[in-house]
């Protein structure tokens, strides 16, 4: 387990220096070069002076390593749309874009896993095909799309929700503990469940498959054969095995689960890094920009690490 | 379904197989009337998708006769833009998803012959790539390189696409690889180039159709999302993302705007994916049918749905 544990973190920090290395390569290809600007008071002098300030003069290698050095100590350089270091910028965000993602996948994980069972106990059935029609509609949705039909039809039409933001800009001061949290809560209905059904119909069409693939072994028939009830034997038995490619499927799943919350932190206002990264199109904040594809894959990493950590912790194959 | 049945389904033409069965026919006549849109659309349609009508009196226009799909905030007809649309959106993912499955067909090809650690330094490599949130990656490029031309915009999304491919066609050709023909082909001292591309390649190709298929689909919603983002297709030339971002903004007056681009987007990703999903019944030779047997006795499959990547 050590071992495996160990080999999988080498495996999350190569990928942390590929993205550093691509986010490196983005900003140095492209177009325009630092302080090209021309002004009749800027004289060529003036130019090499910045230059050498902020280290372009140096050989690539080295601006290289510098920068890959100031990203391990979690320093991104500044954002100048926001007047502040773009650590400091990322620090309410990540959190927020945690909560969402993290709600989100619990909630996909839930409900795809039990739609997905359902419709294998009952394969080529009424149910199991309308369902499978339903999922596969949610699966062909675009993220913006869902986002501002939810949008419309609960922030607008139908306006029982608030339609975007993180918490009610006035009144969220003035509220107490449990007040301030069912504030956010509330705010984090809509996003969240967006998110969910996108990922959910994924996750119920790979969950159901994996189901047949697993119902028909020996030791399903096994635990039948016992006298098990048909519920234990799927949910108990069947669903233990069957949950393996689900975990591995997490792997694949992360990076849709942060790309995803991009598009919905856009619709909704909910301030999180998805959102910073929107804004900073607009902007053109190169290190906020390049700061959040790096915080992307972290997150991604790590979320892959624990889940192989836990699939180890299921199945004792791959503990090896 | 009876034994005899199902093998004479299986005698059947691949052709006949596929009209046979109402999940590929219809999002293929589908999406072949969208493609028909999208060549003869433009040329056929009398509206031009980016000459602007009369600002003060033709802006933003509800459906009707001579604007089926209303005008939208520069007054041009949404209807026309659509269609163009159709052509900027399709071509773009057709030419991207071709990208990326060629560099991924070859790769895994390549690391699935040679094995050993050849093959796991290039999966390793794979693994890594795979976990980039493939949208911020591109949002980085687009936003640090903008404005990014329609060429560039293709090549990008082809470049970032191939991953997955390449694992799928690696895990294929390890199976394969071992086989008595690939034997029977090095003993008569063929070159491993004419191996991989003459004996592996063809044992390769339906999980390679289908991952095209549902790639298609996947890029039209990533191109739109990008062009909803305003770093995607650039004015003037409409994609199916960026007349929604035009519509987007006056959503609850305007409507129509970003509601037909939104269905387009939809109807046609939904037929890529119901289309996808049936050639992945159908290609499958280890499946013995289609709805007959039930799917309890259904051989294990070789791969499930796959995630959106």
């Amino acid at each position: 387990m050590r071992r495996l544990i160990a080999s999988r973190l080498a495996q999350s920090l190569f990928v942390v220096l590929c993205v550093t290395t691509l986010s490196f390569w983005i900003v140095r290809l492209a177009p325009g070069q630092p302080f090209s600007y021309t002004s009749s008071t800027i004289t060529p002098a003036i130019r090499a002076h910045w230059r050498a300030q902020y280290g372009y003069d140096r050989p690539v290698g080295e601006q290289f390593v510098r920068y890959v050095a100031s990203v391990a100590r979690g320093q991104f350089g500044y954002s100048w749309s926001l007047h502040e270091p773009v650590s400091q910028a990322l620090r309410d965000s990540i959190p927020r874009t945690l909560l969402l993602a993290g709600t989100s996948l619990a909630l996909s994980l839930l409900l795809g896993i039990a739609v997905g069972v359902y419709q294998a106990r009952y394969p080529g059935s009424w149910a199991d095909r309308s369902i499978s029609a339903v999922l596969v509609f949610f699966f062909s949705l675009p993220d913006f799309w869902l986002a501002i039909m939810m949008l419309l039809a609960f922030g607008y039409w139908l306006p029982i929700l608030p339609a975007g933001g993180y918490a009610d800009p006035v009144m969220h001061e003035y509220m107490g503990g449990w007040a301030a949290a069912g504030d956010v809560a509330k705010h984090l209905v809509l996003p969240a469940v967006t998110l969910t059904l996108l990922t959910a119909a994924g996750i119920a069409r790979f969950q159901r498959a994996a189901m047949l693939d697993v119902l028909p072994l020996e030791f399903v028939r096994t635990a039948r054969a016992k006298g098990a009830s048909e519920a234990r034997v799927v949910w108990r038995h069947a669903l233990r095995s069957a949950l393996t490619p689900i975990i591995t499927m997490l792997g694949l799943l992360f990076p849709l689960l942060i790309g995803g919350s991009l598009f919905v932190e856009r619709v909704f206002a909910w301030p999180g890094m998805g959102l910073m990264a929107a804004d900073a199109i607009g902007t053109r904040d190169y290190d906020l920009i390049t700061a959040t594809v790096i915080i992307g894959a972290v997150m991604v990493a790590v979320g892959n690490l624990i889940a192989d950590v836990l699939q180890a912790a299921i199945d004792p194959r791959v503990r090896g | 379904m009876a034994e005899t049945a199902s093998v004479a389904e299986r005698r059947r033409s691949f052709g006949a197989r596929f009209w046979r069965a109402p999940g590929a026919r219809w999002p293929a006549l589908i999406i072949l009337a969208v493609c028909l849109a999208a060549l003869a659309g433009p040329a056929l349609w009398h509206e031009s998708a980016t000459a602007q009508g009369n600002l003060v009196t033709m802006q933003n226009r509800p459906p009707s006769a001579a604007h089926p799909f209303g005008t939208d905030e520069a007054s041009r007809d949404v209807f026309a833009r659509v269609l163009l649309g159709a052509r900027v959106s399709l071509s773009v993912a057709a030419l991207s998803v071709l990208i990326s499955i060629t560099i991924g067909t070859l790769y895994g090809l390549v690391a699935g012959y040679a094995g050993g650690r050849v093959d796991s330094a290039l999966m390793r490599l794979i693994d890594a790539m795979l976990s980039i949130p493939r949208v911020l990656l591109l949002l980085a490029v687009l936003a640090l390189w903008y404005p990014v031309p329609v060429t560039g915009l293709i090549l990008l999304l082809g470049l970032t696409g191939w991953f997955g491919v390449s694992r799928l066609v690696r895990a294929e050709v390890r199976v394969a690889r071992n086989r008595d023909f690939i034997s029977a082909a090095r003993a008569l001292g063929a070159s491993h180039a004419r191996i991989m591309l003459r004996h592996l390649l063809p044992n390769v190709l339906a999980p390679v159709i289908i991952a095209a298929t549902l790639g298609v689909g996947n890029v039209i919603v990533l191109e739109a999302g990008l062009s909803y983002l305003g770093i995607g297709v650039q004015q003037p030339l409409p994609s199916w993302g960026s007349i929604f971002l035009d519509g987007s903004a006056s959503m609850a007056t305007a409507w129509w705007v970003a509601l037909f681009p939104g269905l387009a987007i939809v109807i046609t990703v939904l037929a890529f994916n119901v289309l996808g999903d049936s050639l992945r019944d159908l290609l499958d030779p280890r499946q013995v049918d289609r709805q007959g047997a039930p799917a309890l006795e259904r051989p294990r499959r070789k791969h499930g749905p796959r995630a959106r990547a």
